[in-house]
């Protein structure tokens, strides 16, 4: 028999491929069925977030922030009114912060529900899926009773929130809070000790702690690999110091661990939400100075002041002090970053967006390195990737 | 081995440590900057990622910034996170449309997308880059459209041609001419000088009657 010659060949992976996450276009160098290289096209969701952000005012930008991770919008927002807080020198009053907090965990459950049931879904398990949406159609409720959009809430805005929750919304999440926690058990019960679950994907994509701090991972994907670091507990913001949670890490930093840190995440932001909901102050949930927070509808029947204000922040918006910073947030995928350059006017002079997704992504070679190709799927799924933020 | 526990403990420890290599270095916010020669900007990160003080292991992000009214208009703009001090600090180079920046890709493997983004967005080149391509823009795109002079709409626009069965590239037609609105009008109150305001600073006129004149008299 006669030596075949068995030459490196090249598979173009998406970009429209159901366990692509969106529009990844992935060049793939198989040896047989070994990745020899992965290569990552990005960009074809590419929108121009931050051109278009810096031709429109501080308040037309908010909305920008929830199409960037369109599966938890709330934690984007949150990143740019920190952001902007920080250099006009507001702060919100407690009300807004706890809301804030509210939300974000809301917005982080909605996160690691997809994540781990489409996760579950492209290593072969189709049930969890059809469970999560319910879970996360729940919670996309509470968007809306708050804001008016299931989705994209534009609902953190500097300065505060948008309005005012009613108690009954509050009464509804609390009892949600104590009925979820049977949900995370029906969907452990389907994976955690599966055998199907667990062979693909346990010391499948082993990052590091080394690669992992080298590879800028933040987030899961860096608590996996054995970092207890969270910047919801190492440089809190809003109230995030006067909660009570712990932060669950992994082991081994494969596939399998990743999504064990996103269920056990779950649990904790379960206990966030519970503690925002009985500690909730009364009060304003806007800072009190209408060069930054509207004047209410009644006041401005009958006060002057309050019209030209209405007016000038609605087509003006307000001034910004010239200055920058970067101001982050624990968002579900990682460390979200907001790289914010005012220059005094009405528009931010540059607004860098850090995308956890990206630096993930960018490792998606290194780890897929001598892996199967099925395996790729895997770790794509597990690194949480999501195309609205990392293209931008 | 000096304590560095705080933004100001490290903006001291790190003027000492950098040297000449510093242009400048302040804290605002409580954000530590430290602009650095752009020649240097290797051996600054590798200091700040290596020296047990710092430990600044974490390249969070790269940041490109245009200000082309100056001469070397970009600003490269480098935020590093040290997860065992808890502390951030930002790093700032400038350059220009042709100088290079030395790649910190050998440091942090993290800096390669980042700069593929520079150089795609803002065209900053990086020298020893390892694959310097273009990473969010379209294949075959033209210009580097977080520029200043790059324009919101661009130059071309694409739809799906059904005669020719493909998509085509097109210049830009814009249905609606591009607006913009000068908003630089005061909004704390009015600041300039109101018309006739000019008259109680300017010498009154010998004729006309006034109570500066009756009070001068």
């Amino acid at each position: 028999m006669t030596e075949t010659q068995i030459k490196n060949f090249t598979l173009n992976f998406g970009p429209q491929h159901p366990a692509a996450h969106g529009v990844l276009r992935l060049v793939l160098e198989l040896d047989g069925e070994i990745i020899d290289r992965a290569d990552p096209h990005i960009g074809l969701l590419h929108r121009g977030t931050e051109k278009l952000i810096e031709y429109k005012s501080y308040l037309q930008a908010v909305p920008y922030f929830d199409r960037l991770d369109y599966v938890a919008p709330q934690n984007q927002e949150h990143a740019f009114a920190l952001a902007v807080e920080k250099l006009a020198g507001i702060k919100a009053p407690p009300r807004a912060m706890y809301l804030r907090v509210l939300y974000a965990e809301i917005g982080r459950i909605l996160n690691h529900i997809l994540n781990i049931t489409a996760y579950a879904m492209d290593v072969g398990a189709m049930t969890p899926m059809l469970w999560g949406f319910e879970h996360r159609e729940l919670l996309m409720e509470f968007c809306e009773r708050a804001s008016g959009a299931r989705l994209h809430m534009a609902y953190f805005r500097p300065g505060g929130v948008a309005a005012d929750v009613p108690q009954k919304l509050l009464d509804d999440i609390a009892i949600w809070a104590d009925d979820f926690p049977t949900f995370i058990d029906d969907l452990e019960s389907l994976l955690t000790e599966n055998r199907i679950f667990k062979q693909r994907t346990v010391n499948i994509g082993i990052v590091t702690p080394d690669e992992a701090v080298d590879w800028g991972f933040s987030g899961p994907n860096l608590r996996a690999s054995g970092f207890a670091w969270d910047l919801r507990k190492s440089q809190p913001y809003d109230v995030y110091d006067k909660m009570d949670f712990d932060i669950p890490i992994g082991k081994n930093g494969d596939c399998y661990d990743r999504y064990l840190v996103r269920v056990y995440e779950m649990r904790e932001s379960l206990k966030i939400i519970k503690q925002c909901v009985a500690q909730m102050p009364p009060g304003a949930v806007s800072v009190d100075d209408n060069k930054f927070t509207p004047p209410k509808r009644g006041e401005m029947k009958h006060s002057m002041e309050a019209l030209i204000h209405h007016f000038k922040l609605y087509t003006e918006g307000y001034h910004v002090p010239a200055g920058s910073t970067y101001t982050v947030v624990e968002a579900p995928k990682g460390e979200f970053g907001v790289y914010l350059i005012a220059d005094g006017s009405n528009k931010p002079y540059r607004c860098k967006i850090r995308a956890p997704g990206f630096a993930h992504l960018q490792a998606l070679d290194m780890m897929s390195r001598g892996h199967m190709l099925a395996d790729v799927v895997a770790n794509i799924g597990s690194l949480d990737i999501v195309f609205g933020e990392i293209d931008r | 081995m000096a304590d560095v526990d705080s933004i100001g403990d490290l903006l001291e420890y790190v003027t000492d440590r950098i040297g000449p290599a510093l242009v400048d270095a302040k804290v605002k916010n409580g954000e530590l900057t430290l602009r650095v020669e752009r020649d240097r900007i290797v051996k600054v990160l590798a200091l700040l990622r290596d020296d047990p003080n710092c430990h600044f292991k974490q390249l969070m992000d790269i940041a490109g910034v245009d200000f082309p009214e100056r001469e070397r208009r970009f600003d490269v703009v480098y935020n590093l996170l040290s997860l065992t001090g808890n502390m951030r600090v930002r790093v700032v180079v400038e350059t220009d449309e042709e100088t290079p920046v030395p790649s910190v890709a050998e440091l942090y493997s993290a800096a390669s997308w980042f700069e593929r983004e520079a150089w795609d967005l803002f065209g900053i080149f990086f020298s020893n880059h390892p694959d310097l391509r273009r990473i969010l823009t379209d294949y075959g795109f033209e210009g580097h459209p977080l520029r200043k002079d790059f324009p919101l709409t661009g130059y071309v626009e694409v739809r799906y041609d059904d005669e020719q069965k493909r998509v085509v590239y097109e210049p830009v037609k814009l249905t609606q001419e591009f607006r913009t609105f000068d908003f630089l009008s005061p909004w704390e109150g009015i600041t300039r000088q109101l018309p006739g305001d000019e008259k109680a600073t300017q010498d009154v006129p010998p004729a006309a009657p006034g109570p500066a004149k009756v009070a001068g008299s």
